[in-house]
């Protein structure tokens, strides 16, 4: 700290104040950035990261405060400006050109970078995108359309596209979100390269494991307002809970022991081609199964295939016992099979519309008077459900899209508790979403499997994996590389088994 | 709740009715004619039949689809009926030509809506090639000639009134009521602005969307049919070259009252309001003498102004 107190900030913002219509979102907010250091920002969703971070790419016009950039006061009114000062931003949500080339994608409106005419010099532009994605150890050719990427490599593109401006400043907003295990030790490793050559970044997660990995300094916002930026060795994992959620959380995963019965759901032999083979696995009543593995391992596309969503080409799926057949989601839910899907703005919201009709959509005809809706006893069930699941919401009429990520979430969840589901998936339930709001979806979880629900859960996040199943199974290139009981499931058994297991010993 | 009324948001809610009342106003004091009994109860007479196409293109349009073949489904009905009156002529009985036209405008948008949902052929393509294939087949059943309909019966559809009210204005209103109750009321209605709002929730939720959209689609040829009853009555021939660009007047009626044309979205308050306004504006300029011409000038411009403020008020929002 001392050493860095003599430098000047490679960038400092102070006294940040900005109000939406009369509700100030951030307040005297300050924040200093060294050259060759992570700061990472923490805080909840809505804690007011997101508006400091689109002040600072000039999507947002503070209402007061000071920037300066290596001690010289700036102001930054556009993307583009601060694009020219030298900072970029990679942001949560991706939005890739997708039927570009990597290339086109990257150079997208600097096309004439190597040479000054308005012509596109293809041949420079795709020398350049090799040399970078080589660099980035990306096994792509530049040429290649960006539909043909997965999520993971969309990311690292998005990477290299921030690293060829030649930023001083790079902003990550929750980089890791789709990404595995594997890709973000690449990423963590990109990190470092970008430190060593004097790069100064503003890292935005809500993963804990990963703060510790690659913060030099922590800076917690609450509700709008600066709490602490401290160097991470005087950081403790629970003092930076109880920074940004303003109260002790005694513990992260409120697991209870609930007594596991009967099998609820078997799949046997499940086969997609190039997606999925041999997949079998079955569910007990009360039990939450956790399924690991890395992105792509096919994890989403069986859960898909079971809830009807996907087509399968072969396998039994045996619902307590007696084989059903699923062709679509419709006879999935009628079986008693609910799924929380892991893009909830895709396939579990419409976003336009209110949150009364978001939770009764699936369970419409409990309120049926004839061909009429009983839309008096379809309120009150949805509110009381909303209720309980503790949903923050002006009333039942709100369209979902205004709501935080979180309580996107509980929407979701509440459109399967409408009926009680023996089965219920949920595939990366916690992906985007605060620690506070975390947790109580991890309560949620424990409560619904005392109830005698079989659980699924799909995540990338292993502490969230170890903390909740009682059971964990593993997934490896559309294969299932092992089973784990809750007491002898480790990091690195996991991770094992995610690696291919036995195959790579 | 929320207590923060403001201007804007009285806009936003009453705009459209602002706007009618004000154009209301500017025409009453242009055209002394304009206020006269006979005169509101003829734009009601007017409007009628696009009111009709507007109601089943609100559904279209939330289920996040459009249709542009209704202005030649609608020839084709009264070509049918034209068709079906000239071999059992005698009879005082129209119920069968009435019928059949519903029944085989129904058919023909079905195999649009077909084509939308089972082979995903954009709704625009799917409709445009039925747009084409009707008005051939209206052409083709009257070998291009138009039936002169002289059934007293069937002109009652069109030209009658019940004491001082137009039966077609009527017909409007009751197909408008069933309408609003079912899109609001029932959970067919629920699953239209699911299927427009995110097809892929909706499926995830359990909604069968392909009858969903077939569904919409179906009412909408239906109502199509009912439509060119209508027209055909009021003119007393049933004409294969009739109806060009009715769809536009339809679609324009629901954009001007707010019903998105990305889906989700839409009311059929909003498209009565967007008929009246359209009506209102022919209404008032032909009482001020002012060249046919110019109304499809002032209309596509009020279209463009209704989608602009649209887009703009749902920019600011989200």
């Amino acid at each position: 700290m001392a050493q860095e107190e003599k430098n000047v900030p490679l960038l400092k913002m102070s006294n940040i104040e900005k109000s939406f219509q009369s509700v100030k979102v951030l307040k005297n907010v300050k924040l200093e950035l060294y050259e060759g250091k992570v700061l990472a920002l923490m805080g909840e969703n809505g804690a007011g990261k997101s508006t400091l971070m689109n002040i600072l790419m000039g999507n947002y016009h503070m209402d007061a405060g000071e920037i300066e950039l290596e001690g010289k006061p700036v102001l930054i009114q556009s993307p583009i400006m601060a694009l020219r000062l030298g900072i970029s931003m990679i942001y949560q949500e991706l939005n890739p050109i997708l039927d570009m080339t990597i290339a086109e994608n990257i150079f997208l409106n600097r096309e004439n970078t190597f040479v000054h005419t308005n012509f596109v010099k293809e041949k420079y532009v795709n020398q350049e995108t090799d040399r970078l994605l080589q660099q980035f150890d990306v096994a792509r050719k530049a040429t290649d359309k960006m539909k043909e990427l997965s999520v993971a490599e969309c990311q690292m593109i998005e990477i290299i596209k921030a690293v060829s401006y030649h930023s001083k400043i790079i902003i990550m907003d929750e980089p890791t979100s789709s990404l595995s295990s594997d890709e973000e030790e690449k990423l963590f490793s990109t990190i470092r390269d970008l430190k060593a050559q004097g790069v100064g970044i503003i890292y935005i997660s809500h993963r804990m494991e990963e703060i510790f990995n690659i913060a030099d300094n922590v800076m917690v916002l609450r509700d709008g307002e600066f709490i602490t930026s401290e160097s991470i060795q005087n950081v403790t994992r629970a003092s930076l809970i109880k920074n940004m959620v303003g109260r002790e959380l005694s513990d992260m995963y409120p697991k209870t022991k609930c007594e596991i019965g009967e099998t609820i759901l078997e799949i046997k032999d499940f086969n997609r081609k190039d997606m999925f083979h041999n997949i079998s696995f079955q569910v007990k009543k009360g039990e939450i199964l956790g399924i690991s593995g890395l992105v792509g391992a096919g994890r989403s596309e069986v859960i898909k295939a079971i809830f009807g969503l996907d087509p399968y080409d072969s396998g039994q799926i045996f619902l307590k016992g007696k084989e059903v057949k699923i062709r679509n989601t419709q006879d999935a839910i009628q079986s008693g099979i609910a799924m929380v899907s892991e893009d909830r703005k895709a396939y579990g919201l419409i976003l336009c519309r209110s949150i009364n009709e978001n939770i009764s959509l699936a369970h419409m005809n409990q309120f049926c008077k004839g061909i009429f809706l009983n839309q008096k006893q379809e309120k009150k069930e949805c509110e009381s459900i909303a209720n309980r699941l503790n949903l923050k919401r002006r009333d039942m009429g709100q369209p979902t899209g205004d709501l935080s990520g979180g309580n996107q979430q509980k929407v979701v969840i509440a459109k399967w508790m409408l009926r009680q589901p023996d089965v219920l998936i949920l595939d990366e339930p916690t992906r985007g979403i605060d620690v506070g709001a975390k947790t109580e979806i991890y309560s949620m979880m424990c409560n619904l499997a005392s109830k005698g629900i079989a659980i699924i859960m799909i995540s990338s996040e292993l502490p969230e994996i170890l903390g909740m199943s009682d059971r964990i199974i593993v997934m490896h290139e559309g294969r299932l590389t092992g089973e784990l009981m809750r007491s002898e499931a480790t990091q690195e058994t996991v991770l094992y088994y995610a690696l291919g297991g036995k195959n790579n010993e | 709740m929320s207590k923060n009324i403001n201007i804007s948001t009285i806009f936003r809610k009453f705009g459209l009715v602002i706007i009618l009342v004000c154009m209301c106003i500017l025409v009453g004091v242009l055209s002394p004619s304009f206020f006269t009994a006979t005169n509101i109860l003829n734009v009601f007479r007017q409007v009628s039949m696009n009111g009709i196409l507007a109601i089943g293109m609100t559904f279209v349009l939330i289920t996040g689809n459009i249709d542009i073949s209704v202005g030649s489904l609608v020839a084709v009905s009264g070509v049918i009926v034209g068709k079906v009156l000239e071999s059992i002529s005698g009879t005082t009985n129209v119920f069968p030509a009435v019928l059949a036209a519903i029944i085989v405008c129904t058919c023909l948008s079905l195999i649009s809506g077909s084509m939308v949902a089972f082979f995903k052929v954009p709704p625009m393509i799917a409709t445009l090639s039925m747009m084409t294939i009707a008005r051939g087949m209206a052409l083709v059943i009257s070998n291009g000639q138009p039936y002169i309909l002289r059934s007293k019966m069937f002109a009652v559809i069109g030209k009658g009134s019940i004491g001082a009210f137009p039966l077609p204005a009527l017909i409007f209103i009751v197909t408008l009521i069933i309408f609003w109750v079912v899109l609001n009321m029932t959970t067919f209605g629920r699953k239209v602005y699911a299927v427009g709002g995110n097809i892929k929730a909706a499926t995830a939720s359990g909604i069968n969307c392909q009858r969903v959209i077939l569904t919409v689609y179906g009412l909408m040829g239906a109502l199509s049919g009912l439509s060119g009853i209508i027209l055909a009555s009021r003119i007393g021939s049933g004409s294969p070259a009739i109806a060009e660009g009715y769809e536009m007047d339809a679609i324009a009626a629901c954009v001007i009252g707010g019903t998105s044309t990305l889906g989700g979205t839409g009311k059929l308050q909003g498209t009565l309001l967007g008929v009246l306004i359209i009506g209102l504006i022919s209404n008032a300029l032909s009482l001020l003498n002012i060249n046919s011409y110019w109304q499809q000038i002032v209309k596509g411009l009020i279209i463009a102004f209704a989608v602009i403020i649209d887009t703009y008020t749902k920019a600011k929002r989200g």
